[in-house]
């Protein structure tokens, strides 16, 4: 069997990115939430939101240090497996990175340790005025990453000399016709992450019955923003696939695995699309509802797959199917939010363990949802790497080896899967352990301001422990 | 944009990021490395709640050169790492490992020795690769039309694993004159005890790569007997800090071997920087070859110029804040 570089690196950088976006995307939404209860526990005094924002903080510090080990990666992934993409759009690309990186230190350096440290040695306005600031910084962060990603998908403001990109237009090229969709997309799946995983955990502390008081503000209020948030995602995403649809057609085809352009385009609940016949097997759909959702019009024309050549088509059922997890996603979060205001209309929103254990297990969806979210636009606009300008076989490193691609895959994983066993362990042990009963008393002078040594919690149970403390 | 040379200035920016990168990183690296041979689990502990609170920051400058580097100086990003695949990824998994040990080993008891073991393998290869990269930049890479075209494993040569063992020799004895200053007791004498064993290993490494070079490079040895004798300012700068380090230790100075050693790696730095400039991608291109267009290399300075200095001095904070010796049973458990 021959060792495909090209595939193995598109393999690699799916891995390494999908691993690594898990983090961000949980603690932008955090980070905000943070900032809600810091403000909360500013205006009331109240107690309860000072321990839950106690824990919170715990759990993002957790998750804040796992993404930042995986995205160190990423800084030299674009480098070692697709070096004629970094020279070629260095120009623009290296200062979007930098600007990334440059953002997400300030943010550390300055404000980080105060919100994870400084409870009770700063004054309270401070603190909250660190929170605010944390979270603006996971947004800034979020917002160079999306414009670099945007470029890529629409690109604008640069123009192509002698192989390589320059950029004759920076505001142009910041603001891509794909960006403020993308943005806005995303910055909303970090509100539902974080929204569904508050809300899944204190659903859990409830059924169990702990700092039931406490929990429950935090579901209700979780609750309450998936409510707005989650039909008006629906809706902004429709509004994002329009977008693509005027800038990358074939990627929107391949959505909705329509191989021909035609008027009265079914809408796809079921197809197994076959790359190789150009033509879906086993099709069952409803006559005419792409074409009504795409086109407001039921005889609007959607264009087909097989209108550009094979080899520039995008790998069809992977986007087909990428695009159904992510929208079944999106419909179980609409529904358990609307059950949620169900319940709450009938006074029986915490009593409902049912609906308890569901929200327990609906955690997993938005991650499922965002992952799904970013292979449907990523394998879409296969087989470009800069949409109509440079396919990723131009991008990738001329002297990389099938050998050498497979290693550092397989190296990957396993360097991966330890982190992310013991970062998940260690999370699932931080949850355990729940709200302190006040806030740890920090008198340890040496003990690192660094984003996981803010949660005081032993990796394994006190069991078994040798003398020593 | 004639005024200034945007070039120098990112070429200035990105090798302070270099050598900060090596001194800060190298003397937590260095801890690592030396991790296995500590006499006690108490001393274990001592070593790594030394650098415990300062590790991630030195590993900050890392992130910003390979950033800043794809920015100003793409064709080094895009040579160096294909070029250097295998050694980049080792190093990465090492940093990853070590991250990770430094979180969970005092928060573990039964797998503790397994987080012991990731930090000193992990720091140990890293170190390694490290080294490695500087030989095989100093050996030049096969370049096409700014394109690698040299095999996987080419870097690998007696030659780069040399400068690599070196490098570990020289990160453990950045790591000893660092534990001579934050520690006391047995720790401190075994610390004290260490430090001549790993001067006299740098200085045979240091004087081998040093005969060695000038064969494996020629614009080098072209370079070093022309008629540039400011040169040998360097190296002469840099043993007598060798000097200076040996004395100190005899004399049981506690500050002052680290001083030495950071003198040490300035100087040599500094040697290997004029020896090859202004050439940054060996044989065939200068700084300017390689350089980014002006008005992207402008647009991110006035970032950096501004974040710089906050780095700088959240840096310094961190490190006044933990001054002074580190305990047994102190530190977070």
């Amino acid at each position: 069997m021959e060792l495909d570089p090209l595939l193995l690196s598109r393999l690699q950088f799916a891995f390494v990115v999908s691993f690594h976006a898990i983090f961000p995307v949980f603690t932008i939404g955090l980070a905000s939430y943070l900032a809600v209860l810091n403000g909360l526990f500013y205006r009331t005094a109240n107690p309860a939101w000072e321990r839950l924002a106690n824990f919170w903080a715990r759990v993002f510090a957790v998750v804040f240090g796992m993404g930042v080990v995986s995205g160190i990666v990423m800084a030299f992934q674009f480098g070692t497996n697709w070096s004629n993409f970094s020279l070629a759009a260095s120009n623009l690309l290296g200062p979007m990175l930098s600007y990334e990186v440059v953002t997400a230190f300030f943010l550390e350096a300055a404000f980080l340790g105060v919100l994870l440290f400084g409870r009770g040695k700063v004054p309270q306005g401070v603190h909250l005025f660190a929170s605010i600031m944390v979270a603006l910084g996971t947004f800034i962060s979020a917002f160079w990453i999306l414009v670099s990603n945007s470029w890529m998908q629409t690109p604008a403001g640069t123009e192509l000399i002698d192989g390589r990109f320059h950029v004759t237009d920076w505001s142009k090229a910041i603001f891509t016709a794909s960006f403020p969709y993308r943005f806005v997309h995303f910055v909303m799946a970090s509100f539902l992450t974080g929204g569904f995983v508050v809300a899944g955990v204190s659903a859990w502390y409830l059924l169990i019955g702990r700092d039931v008081e406490a929990n429950r503000k935090a579901f209700s209020m979780c609750l309450w923003m998936l409510l707005v948030l989650a039909p008006a995602q629906a809706w902004f995403g429709d509004e994002h696939g329009l977008n693509t649809l005027e800038h990358q057609p074939t990627k929107v085809a391949a959505m909705e695995g329509n191989w021909e352009t035609q008027s009265r385009t079914p809408l796809l609940l079921f197809a197994w699309p076959d790359q190789q016949a150009q033509e879906n097997h086993l099709e069952i759909g409803i006559p005419g509802l792409a074409s009504l959702i795409l086109t407001h019009d039921l005889d609007g024309e959607v264009p087909g797959v097989s209108a550009v050549p094979p080899e520039e088509q995008p790998p069809v059922w992977w986007v087909f199917w990428s695009f159904r997890v992510m929208v079944a996603m999106g419909l179980a979060m609409i529904v358990a939010a609307l059950i949620g205001a169900w319940l709450r209309a009938r006074g029986r929103l915490y009593e409902s363990r049912g609906y308890l254990q569901f929200m327990r297990v609906m955690t997993i969806a938005p991650f499922l949802a965002v992952l799904a979210g970013w292979f449907v636009t990523e394998i879409g606009r296969a087989p470009w790497l800069v949409y109509g300008l440079m396919t990723q076989e131009e991008a990738v490193t001329p002297s990389l080896t099938g050998g050498m691609a497979l290693f550092t895959l397989i190296g990957y994983v396993l360097v991966y899967a330890v982190v992310f066993y013991a970062g998940t362990l260690y999370l699932t042990r931080v949850v355990r352990q729940g709200m302190l009963p006040e806030p740890p008393h920090d008198d340890e002078v040496e003990r690192p301001k660094r984003p996981l040594s803010a949660a005081h919690v032993p990796f394994e149970d006190a069991a078994n422990q040798p003398g020593r403390s | 944009m004639e005024m200034f040379d945007l070039t120098l200035i990112w070429a200035g920016i990105i090798g302070f990021g270099v050598i900060m990168y090596v001194l800060m990183d190298g003397f937590d690296l260095g801890v690592g490395i030396l991790f296995p041979f500590a006499p006690d689990e108490d001393s274990r502990d001592v070593l790594m709640n030394s650098v415990a609170p300062i590790w991630d920051g030195n590993e900050t400058w890392l992130v910003l050169g390979g950033a800043g580097l794809l920015a100003a100086f793409p064709v080094v990003y895009s040579v160096f790492l294909p070029a250097l695949y295998i050694g980049v990824f080792l190093m990465l998994a090492g940093l990853i490992f070590r991250g990770i040990a430094f979180e969970f080993r005092f928060k573990s008891h039964r797998n503790r020795h397994w987080w012991n073991r990731a930090f000193s393998w992990g720091s140990t290869v890293a170190a390694f690769a490290q080294g490695a990269v500087v030989g095989a930049y100093i050996q030049g890479f096969p370049v096409e039309d700014f394109v690698y075209v040299g095999g996987a494993l080419d870097w690998l040569t007696p030659f780069s694993v040399l400068t690599g063992i070196g490098l570990v020799a020289g990160y453990a004895l950045l790591g000893a004159t660092w534990l001579i200053m934050k520690s006391e007791g047995h720790t401190q004498a075994w610390a004290y005890r260490l430090a001549p064993r790993l001067l006299i290993a740098v200085l045979a490494v240091f004087a081998i790569i040093s005969l060695w070079t000038p064969f494996v490079d020629d614009a080098v040895r072209e370079r070093w007997f022309g008629h540039l004798h400011l040169l040998w300012v360097f190296p002469a700068l840099a043993l007598l800090c060798a000097f200076w380090l040996w004395r100190s230790v005899q004399a049981r100075r506690e500050g002052q071997p680290f001083i030495a050693t950071l003198g040490l790696f300035v100087f040599t730095y500094l040697g290997l920087v004029v020896s090859k400039w202004p050439v940054i991608v060996p044989p065939n291109y200068t700084l300017w070859d390689v350089a980014s267009a002006p008005e992207s290399q402008l647009f991110l300075l006035l970032g950096v110029l501004f974040v710089i200095p906050i780095v700088l001095a959240y840096t310094a904070w961190s490190y006044w804040v933990f001054r002074g010796k580190v305990r047994v049973g102190e530190g977070y458990h």
